[in-house]
C-alpha cells in the first residue's frame, strides 16, 4: 500500500464544508446585538474546511496506521491487551446510556443508577471489598482516591502520617499519586526472587508510615507467596495496605485482594474487564475499600432504598469528588455488559487461561532469552534480552523486530529492576495457534541476533515510517501543525 | 466461553509443554488460606439475547436525550453528534489500539493527537495543548497543580464562584495533598466581582481560577481578570467551553497562561456524564510543566515525517514521583472524537454552531421571561446557558415538565442557597424552535 | 580509559569542577553523558541562587532519562549557560568545554578536599560507577 502523509489540515480548501447544521429557525439576530463586541472573536482560528467524505477517508487511512488488538496481537505486559468484545460496545451505544444526561433528575436516571449500584457489588464481591466507588476515572486516578482515602482515615484517628512505601518494581503511577496525595515516597527493595524485601520492609515500617502500595502479582509476574505476612506485618504498625490492581486478572476467581488483607485496591476496566484502550482511554478505575474506609469513599455514592437507586451527597468524611460526575459510565455499561456475559466461571476461566498461556509461552521462550525469575509465573513473564545485547541487539531492537513480523512489541524496559526487559502478557483471548507463531518469531528473532543483526537494526521496515528520531523531537519541540508559509 | 480461544483439548497439550500435570501445579504461589474455596457470588453467565434484553430494560429507565427535550447543561451538553465519528472511532486500529508507545505501529493515533493538539491551540488561542486529561474538572486541578509549581511553591488559589461548584470541588480534593488554599471569590450580577479578586490578590497567590462562559452561563471579563493575576506575579488559568471558541474571543488573547475546558461538546456523547474529555493547553513557556502526554512531529530514518511521544521525562513512567502528574490513561478515543467532530465542521461550522445556541439561548431567555414571575437572575452578557428565577420551587417545576419529556433545567439550590428560587436552563444549536415554544408553555402552566 | 583531566575535580554523582581562582566552573563528566545519551533539556538555577555541596541544583535530561545534577562545592551561582537551552547537544559534544553548565562564586573552599582527583574517580567508574 503506498504510503499516505497527510494530516487534515493539509486537506483543506476554503469554503468546503462537513457538517449538517439544524436551522436557524428562531428569529435571525447578529450576535453583534447580543453580546459585546469584545466578546466575539476577531479572527477565526485556522481549523480545516474540508468534506464529510475527506474526514471518513483520511481517518480511515490514518487508521490503517495502526496495530490494534482487533488487527494483530498486542503482547504488552501489565497492559492486559485482550479482545474487546462487540456486544459491549453496542449495550454502551444504547440511547438510554450514550444519551443520558448526568444531571438529569434521579426519576429519569434509574436505569443507569441501578447498573452502577450492581457492578459496584460486583467488582466488591470480585476483590472481597467491603464498598466500591466506581468514579476515578483510571487507574492513577483509583490509586489518587485510594491513597487520599487512606489520609483521610489517619487523619481522622488523629494520626499524621507522612510516608507511603512502594517497591522499586511498581508502576511509575504508584509514587507519582503518593506524591501528589502530600506524602513522601520511600522506595522498597525487591529481593532476589523478585519479591518484596521483607528485611528491607521491616527496617522501613515505622509508625510515619501510612500505606504500603504493591502490585499482585508484582510486575514480574510473580504471585508474592508471603502476602499474607506482608499485610499483617503493615497492620501492626497501623499502616494501610493498598493493591495497585492492574494485574488482577491473575487472580479472578482464585483468589481476592481483601482476602490477602488488602485494605485498598483499584480495578482497571479497561484492563481486567475488557473496556477498549483506544490509544490510551478513556480507562476507567473504581476502587474498592474495606468497610473502615467507606466513610471517605469519593462523593457521591450510589445507594439503593426500596426499590429506588440516589446518588448519595451527604459524607460529611468523604474526600470529596475527583471527576466532575459520577465516573466513566460509559466504560461501567462495557464492565457491566462483560461481567454479566462472563458469569462466575467465566472469569475464573479467565485467570486460568491467562496464566496457562503465559506459562506455555516462558517455556518455549526460556531457552532462547534469559530469564531472570523463574516461575511459575501468573499471567504474565519477563524476560531479558541482556544475552542479545551482548551481540549489539537491544530490548528495543527486538522490538521494534517484532513490527516487521506481524506482532506489537512487548513492554520494553520495565520493570526497571530488569535489564533490558521485555515483558510479555498474552492474556487468555489468544490462541495456542497465535503464541506458539508469537514464539516463533521471538526465537527467529533470537537467531537473527547471532547470525543477521543486521536486519534487527533495520527493522521495522514494513510500517508506515521507519525508526524515528525521538532526540530531534525532545530538543526542537514541534507539538502543533502550521502552515508552510509560501 | 466464546473469549477464551484455547479447546480443552490445547490446555492439556500446553500443561504437558510446560511439565505441569494440571492447572493447580501453577497456582503454587497462592497461599492455599488466602485461597476462594467458592465460586464468585455473581449472578449466572447470559446469553447474548437474553443480556442484550436485560439491558435494554436498563436503558429504556432512563432519559435518552433524543427521546425528551433536554434543556440540561452544567458542564455536559446535549450538542449534534456527527454520524461520522461513532463509525470512525469503532474502527477497530483506534479503538482497540494501546498508548503509542511504539510509535512506528501507532502513526496513526499520533497523527489524531497531533492534529487535535493543533485544534485546540488554534481555539483556545494557546501556543500548545497536550494529549487530554480525564475531564474538564481533572483537567482545572491539573492546572491548579501545575500553577502552584510553576510559581514555585505558591499555595493560594483565588478561585471564581462562577467556576462550576462540581468542578471546584475536584480541585479541592486535588488541593489537599499540597495543602493549596482555595480563596473564593464572589460573583456579582452574574460575573466574577472584580474589585473582591484585586484584594485577593497578593504574591501567595498561585493562580487566579476563572470561567468563561461561566456556570451561570455568563461571560467573565478574562482580560479585567488576567491584568489584576498578572499583577499579582500569578498564573492566569481560565476555564471554557470550547464550543464557544468558533464564535467568542479565544482566552489566549485574553491573557490566560494555562486554558482548560470539558470538551465533551466536541462530538463526545452525554454517557451520564463520562467519559468526557478534559482539555488542556498553555504557554510555550510553560510546556515543561505541562500534565499528561503530548505529541510531536519528527523524522525517520529515512528523512520521512513521523509522531511520537515528546517530552516524556514530564511524565509518571520516568520521573516517578517527581513527574508533573500522575495521570496515565487519558481519554485518547474522546480526543479522536473531537477531532474529527472539529474536522468536519470546520472553520464555518464551529462558528455557525455558536451562532445558532447564542441566538435560540436568547430567543429562549426572551420568551421565558416573558412568563409572569419569571425573570433572568443575572443581567450580564451570557452564550447558551442562563439562570431562571422562578416564583415556584425550580425542584418541583423540573419534576413536573419531566412528566412532558421536558428536562427543564438544573435546580441552583445544592449548588448555591442564596439560589434556591433559580433553575440553570441551557439551550444548545440542537433544540428547534417548536421545542423552546413547548419549554415556555409548559413551564408557563407550571408556575401559575 | 576515557577522557578525564586532571585539572579538574569530580563528584561521585558524576559533575567536574574547574577551579577559578575563588570560582569553580561545573559541568557533567564524559562517562555522565555517555550513561545519559543525548541530552535533549538542562534546567539550571538562576544567577544568584545559593547552592550547598552535594545538594541538586538542577537536572539533565535525555530522551527517556532524567538526571539530577549535584553542585561540587557550595556558594553561589555566578553564571549559567545560557547556550545549553538551545543546544543541549553541547553537553554531549564538549563535555568539558561548551558543555559546561555553571559558574560558583564558591564560599567553602576546603569543600573541594572532599571531591575526587581525576584518578580517584577513573577508580570509582572502574569499580561501577555508582
Amino acid at each position: 500500500m503506498p504510503g499516505y502523509d497527510k494530516l487534515i489540515f493539509e486537506l483543506s480548501s476554503p469554503g468546503r464544508i462537513g457538517y449538517s447544521l439544524p436551522a436557524a429557525d428562531v428569529p435571525a439576530s447578529d450576535p453583534k446585538e447580543l453580546l459585546p463586541s469584545k466578546h466575539l472573536r476577531a479572527t477565526p482560528p485556522e481549523l480545516p474546511e474540508v468534506s464529510e467524505f475527506d474526514v471518513v477517508r483520511h481517518y480511515s487511512r490514518l487508521s490503517q496506521m495502526n496495530y490494534g488488538v482487533d488487527t494483530h496481537f498486542y503482547p504488552l505486559g501489565s497492559c492486559t491487551m485482550k479482545y474487546n468484545p462487540k456486544i459491549n460496545e453496542d449495550m454502551a451505544r444504547l440511547g438510554g446510556f450514550a444519551r443520558l444526561h448526568p444531571l438529569a433528575p434521579e426519576a429519569c436516571a434509574q436505569g443507569a443508577l441501578q447498573l452502577m449500584w450492581e457492578l459496584g457489588q460486583d467488582l466488591a464481591e470480585i476483590a472481597g471489598m467491603d464498598a466500591v466507588s466506581l468514579q476515578p476515572a483510571a487507574g492513577a486516578q483509583g490509586e489518587l482516591a485510594g491513597v487520599l482515602m487512606i489520609r483521610a482515615y489517619h487523619l481522622a484517628r488523629g494520626e499524621r502520617r507522612t510516608k507511603v512505601l512502594v517497591p522499586d518494581s511498581a508502576h511509575g503511577t504508584n509514587p507519582a499519586s503518593t506524591a501528589i496525595a502530600g506524602y513522601r515516597v520511600v522506595q522498597l527493595k525487591s529481593d532476589s526472587e523478585g519479591g518484596a524485601d521483607l528485611m528491607d520492609l521491616e527496617r522501613s515500617l515505622d509508625e510515619e508510615v501510612a500505606a504500603l502500595m504493591i502490585t499482585v502479582p508484582n510486575t514480574l509476574g510473580l504471585f508474592e507467596p508471603r502476602i499474607l505476612e506482608i499485610s499483617e506485618m503493615c497492620h501492626a504498625k497501623g499502616t494501610q495496605v493498598y493493591m495497585d490492581g492492574a494485574n488482577l486478572n491473575a487472580i479472578l476467581g482464585i483468589t481476592r485482594p481483601g482476602d490477602l488483607g488488602f485494605d485498598v485496591c483499584h480495578f482497571n476496566l479497561h484492563k481486567t474487564f475488557t473496556t477498549p484502550h483506544g490509544g490510551g482511554g478513556p480507562g476507567a478505575g473504581p476502587v474498592g475499600v474495606k468497610a473502615h474506609l467507606e466513610p471517605f469513599l469519593p462523593t457521591p455514592v450510589v445507594t439503593k432504598t426500596d426499590d429506588a437507586y440516589a446518588l448519595d451527597w451527604k459524607r460529611p468524611q468523604s474526600i470529596g469528588k475527583l471527576q466532575a460526575f459520577w465516573g466513566n459510565f460509559g466504560m461501567l455499561v462495557r464492565a457491566y455488559t462483560y461481567i454479566r456475559t462472563m458469569g462466575p466461571d467465566g472469569l475464573r476461566a479467565v485467570a486460568d487461561n491467562a496464566i496457562l498461556n503465559a506459562n506455555y509461552l516462558m517455556k518455549r521462550l526460556e531457552p532462547y532469552y534469559d530469564l531472570p525469575h523463574p516461575g511459575p509465573c501468573m499471567h504474565e513473564c519477563v524476560f531479558s534480552a541482556r544475552r542479545q545485547k551482548k551481540l549489539g541487539v537491544s530490548a528495543m531492537d527486538v522490538a521494534k523486530r517484532l513490527l516487521d513480523l506481524g506482532f506489537y512489541a512487548p513492554s520494553t524496559y520495565f520493570p526497571l529492576i530488569v535489564e533490558e526487559a521485555l515483558m510479555i502478557e498474552p492474556t487468555e483471548t489468544e490462541s495456542k495457534e497465535t503464541l506458539d507463531a508469537f514464539c516463533d518469531a521471538m526465537i527467529q528473532i533470537a537467531r537473527e541476533a547471532e547470525s543477521n543483526p543486521q536486519v534487527i537494526h533495520d527493522a521495522p521496515q514494513t510500517t508506515p515510517v521507519r525508526r524515528l528520531d525521538q532526540t530531534l523531537a525532545a530538543r526542537q519541540p514541534d507539538l502543533r501543525w502550521r502552515p508552510r508559509r509560501a | 466461553m466464546r473469549y477464551i480461544s484455547n479447546t480443552s483439548a490445547q490446555q492439556k497439550e500446553m500443561l504437558r509443554s510446560i511439565g505441569a500435570a494440571s492447572l493447580e501445579d501453577l497456582l503454587s504461589p497462592i497461599p492455599s488460606k488466602a485461597r476462594l474455596s467458592r465460586p464468585l457470588n455473581l449472578p449466572a453467565a447470559l446469553a447474548e439475547a437474553d443480556l442484550i434484553r436485560h439491558m435494554r430494560r436498563l436503558a429504556s429507565r432512563n432519559a435518552d436525550a433524543d427521546e425528551v427535550v433536554c434543556f440540561l447543561g452544567g458542564g455536559a451538553y446535549d450538542h449534534y453528534i456527527p454520524s461520522p465519528i461513532n463509525h470512525l472511532i469503532s474502527r477497530g486500529e483506534f479503538f482497540t489500539a494501546y498508548t503509542p508507545y511504539q510509535p512506528e505501529a501507532s502513526q496513526g493515533t499520533l497523527r489524531t493527537i497531533y492534529e487535535y493538539q493543533t485544534m485546540i491551540a488554534e481555539l483556545t488561542g494557546m501556543d500548545v495543548a497536550n494529549a487530554s486529561i480525564y475531564d474538564g474538572a481533572s483537567s482545572l486541578a491539573e492546572a491548579a497543580l501545575m500553577a502552584h509549581s510553576a510559581t514555585e511553591g505558591r499555595a493560594e488559589l483565588v478561585i471564581s464562584r462562577g467556576v462550576n461548584p462540581l468542578h471546584r470541588q475536584v480541585v479541592a480534593a486535588y488541593a489537599e495533598g499540597p495543602a493549596l488554599r482555595m480563596k473564593e471569590i464572589p460573583i456579582s450580577d452574574g460575573a466574577t466581582d472584580l474589585a473582591a479578586l484585586k484584594k485577593a490578590v497578593s504574591g501567595k497567590t498561585a493562580a487566579v481560577i476563572i470561567q468563561s462562559p461561566n456556570f451561570f452561563g455568563c461571560l467573565e471579563d478574562v482580560q479585567a481578570a488576567a491584568d489584576i493575576c498578572h499583577g499579582g506575579g500569578a498564573l492566569m488559568i481560565v476555564a471554557t467551553d470550547p464550543v464557544s471558541l468558533g464564535l467568542l474571543t479565544p482566552p489566549g488573547a485574553l491573557g490566560a497562561d494555562i486554558v482548560v475546558g470539558e470538551g465533551q461538546g466536541l462530538g463526545v456523547p452525554l454517557s451520564y456524564g463520562g467519559p468526557n474529555l478534559g482539555v488542556f493547553a498553555t504557554t510555550t513557556d510553560l510546556i515543561r510543566r505541562l500534565p499528561g502526554r503530548l505529541v510531536g512531529a519528527t523524522v525517520d530514518r529515512d528523512g520521512k515525517r513521523g509522531f511520537v511521544l515528546t517530552l516524556q521525562t514530564r511524565e509518571q513512567h520516568i520521573r516517578r514521583e517527581k513527574a508533573t502528574s500522575n495521570i496515565c490513561t487519558n481519554v485518547a478515543l474522546c480526543a479522536l472524537m473531537a477531532t474529527i467532530y472539529v474536522a468536519l465542521l470546520g472553520k464555518q461550522g464551529l462558528r455557525k454552531v455558536g451562532e445558532l445556541a447564542l441566538a435560540k439561548a436568547h430567543y429562549a431567555a426572551e420568551a421565558l421571561t416573558k412568563i409572569p414571575g419569571v425573570r433572568l437572575r443575572f443581567t450580564a452578557p451570557f452564550f447558551k446557558e442562563f439562570v431562571l428565577q422562578l416564583p415556584k420551587s425550580p425542584e418541583r417545576v423540573v419534576k413536573r415538565l419531566a412528566k412532558e419529556k421536558i428536562l427543564a433545567g438544573i435546580p441552583l439550590k445544592p449548588f448555591d442557597r442564596t439560589l434556591k428560587d433559580c433553575l440553570l436552563v441551557a439551550v444548545t444549536e440542537k433544540r428547534t424552535r417548536q421545542e423552546i415554544d413547548m419549554f415556555v408553555q409548559a413551564l408557563s402552566q407550571a408556575v401559575a | 580509559m576515557g577522557n578525564y583531566p586532571a585539572d579538574l575535580k569530580y563528584t561521585k554523582e558524576h559533575e567536574w569542577a574547574r577551579m577559578e581562582g575563588n570560582r569553580a566552573r561545573v559541568g557533567i563528566t564524559a562517562y555522565a553523558q555517555e550513561q545519559l545519551g543525548d541530552v535533549v533539556f538542562v534546567e539550571l538555577p538562576k544567577v544568584g541562587t545559593k547552592v550547598s555541596q552535594m545538594q541538586p541544583f538542577g537536572v539533565v535530561e535525555s530522551v527517556k532519562a532524567v538526571s539530577d545534577l549535584f553542585a561540587p562545592l557550595s556558594g553561589e551561582v555566578v553564571e549559567v549557560n545560557a547556550e545549553l537551552v538551545k543546544k543541549p547537544e553541547l553537553v554531549n559534544q564538549d563535555p568539558y568545554g561548551k558543555g559546561w553548565m555553571l559558574v560558583i562564586q564558591v564560599s567553602s573552599p576546603q569543600e573541594a578536599n572532599a571531591l575526587l582527583t581525576a584518578q580517584q574517580y577513573e577508580e570509582f567508574l572502574a569499580k561501577g560507577g555508582h
